[in-house]
């Protein structure tokens, strides 16, 4: 139930992916809403899932840091292994989990708090020791956003504009030193000026995280990702993983009819 | 729920982009025919006609590639839609220079001024007729996405080449035998090398339909220059 139980099994680890999802299955009550879904996702790349509304996409990405059990009736079966460990294990924390894997939301979601407070609190509550003006200096600098706040960082973190709250988000993840960075439709909410900031964000971060991100603007997905997974849905509405490659293949030449279809505007 | 849409504008501006390969297609067909034949008949004026009005073959193509750009710019195709805007892009730079041969041609006939050929033209014309043969054929390919007829059009460039070899021979043979017909002999060696050029074009052409309909770039007629390199080795030694 501790950060001990998280240490990783050489025995079951899974060499060049962060992490992999094995025959997963996500139910929600009795409905299913991905099916059997293997999913390597490589170190230090990022990942795009893309799809039609409602194929699973999200719950494919909170199922990466057990965020799905959030909902009541949410459970999963099959295997997410991380550091040779399946996070879904009983003796796992979810809390410990998602500090190693961190996520960003849609919308910006700053605490109403300042600045400097919305980076350090997650490493205060995780019990950082160290300096935490360098972290918060450092997170902010991740994030490209010191140059902005520098000279505010006891304003508050709502005063800010959409796309520097969003970078404030990351930099919050990013201040409890997580291994894997989920997001979840991260400039969905801004103009086309803050989202070129976080893609290219996004490419720099890359550089030290695994990076999975989930969008509904295909564009993003080929100007930011390395690979690319692409969720369709069966007749009765379960999420399914049809096809999933290096981006550049995916968008020039998919394998499978029903991407071809999805990414050339026929279908979804 | 997932849904069929339909996607009228991008699949109106793909046909219409088919549409004006197909059309700069025939305008360079037709000034490869104008040329040899008014070669055939020493006609200046008509040479001179095809050598100016080649200008609209290469206005023709820029046109073509502004309408595949502002394609790309606004509509965004993914996939097959990508690759067919990225070999009409290839493609239409080919035409361009099949074009650039037949202009070739007509400036050889008004080089040539009022000398007469130096023997009667019987290959270059077949030349010339294999290769526009080849590349209608290649044409209706591509509207087609035909990856089959595509891979075996190529092969017919060995005919081409053949035909290529034997009127380089021939007129070899002339000049040896007679060096007044060195310069006239050169000119027409020149026609049947731009002719040669044509297919070898085609063949070109042919690779971007088999990338367009399998996402695969393949070398059709690797043995081409090659070949083409021993004949001079050979003739040479």
């Amino acid at each position: 139930m501790n950060e001990q139980n998280m240490k990783s099994n050489p025995k079951q680890s899974n060499g060049k992916y962060a992490i992999e999802s094995r025959q997963l299955n996500v139910y929600y009550g009795s409905f299913k809403a991905i099916e059997d879904v293997n999913l390597p996702i490589e170190r230090q790349k990022i990942t795009a899932i893309i799809g039609p509304s409602g194929c699973g996409k999200s719950t494919m990405l909170r199922s990466f840091n057990r965020m799905n059990e959030l909902v009541p009736t949410a459970h999963a079966e099959g295997e997410v292994i991380f550091q040779g460990i399946n996070i879904y294990e009983e003796d796992i924390d979810p809390v410990e989990v998602r500090r190693r894997i961190g996520m960003v939301f849609q919308k910006p979601n700053p605490f109403p708090k300042s600045i400097y407070e919305n980076v350090a609190w997650g490493a205060r509550m995780n019990g950082y020791r160290g300096n935490m003006n360098e972290l918060v200096e450092q997170s902010l600098k991740y994030a490209a956003l010191w140059e902005e706040v520098y000279d505010k960082l006891d304003q508050s973190g709502l005063s800010l504009s959409g796309g520097q709250q969003q970078r404030l988000c990351i930099a919050r993840t990013i201040a409890v030193r997580p291994e894997i960075i989920l997001m979840d439709e991260p400039a969905s909410a801004l103009d086309p000026i803050a989202t070129l900031k976080i893609e290219e964000l996004m490419r720099d971060l890359s550089e030290k995280y695994t990076i999975i991100v989930v969008t509904h603007n295909m564009q993003q997905a080929a100007r930011v990702s390395d690979f690319t997974a692409f969720f369709s849905m069966t007749p009765d509405r379960t999420g399914v993983l049809v096809e999933y490659g290096a981006t550049n293949q995916i968008f020039t030449n998919p394998k499978d009819r029903r991407t071809e279809d999805y990414i050339t505007g026929r279908f979804g | 729920m997932s849904t069929i849409h339909p996607r009228e504008t991008l699949d109106r501006q793909i046909n219409q982009l088919f549409d004006e390969v197909l059309v700069m297609g025939s305008m360079v067909e037709e000034a490869v025919i104008e040329s040899v034949e008014s070669l055939k008949r020493r006609d200046i004026e008509a040479a001179r006609q095809i050598y100016y009005g080649d200008q609209q073959i290469n206005e023709k193509r820029y046109e073509i590639e502004n309408k595949c750009l502002t394609t790309i710019a606004t509509q965004q195709p993914m996939a097959t839609d990508l690759r067919i805007m990225a070999a009409i892009l290839e493609i239409i730079t080919e035409l361009e220079r099949i074009g650039d041969y037949a202009k070739g041609i007509a400036r050889i006939n008004m080089l040539m001024s009022d000398e007469p050929l130096v023997k009667p033209l019987i290959d270059i014309p077949r030349m010339a007729e294999l290769g526009l043969d080849m590349l209608k054929r290649a044409l209706d390919a591509f509207v087609n996405q035909d990856a089959e007829a595509a891979r075996s059009i190529p092969q017919e460039d060995d005919i081409v080449d053949g035909l290529y070899n034997q009127v380089y021979l021939e007129l070899l043979t002339y000049m040896m035998a007679d060096p007044g017909t060195i310069d006239r002999s050169n000119y027409l060696i020149w026609v049947a090398h731009n002719l040669e050029r044509m297919s070898d074009r085609v063949t070109n052409i042919c690779e971007r339909i088999v990338f367009v309909a399998t996402g695969e770039i393949l070398e059709l007629d690797v043995s081409d220059d090659e070949m083409s390199d021993k004949f001079h080795e050979k003739i040479t030694e």
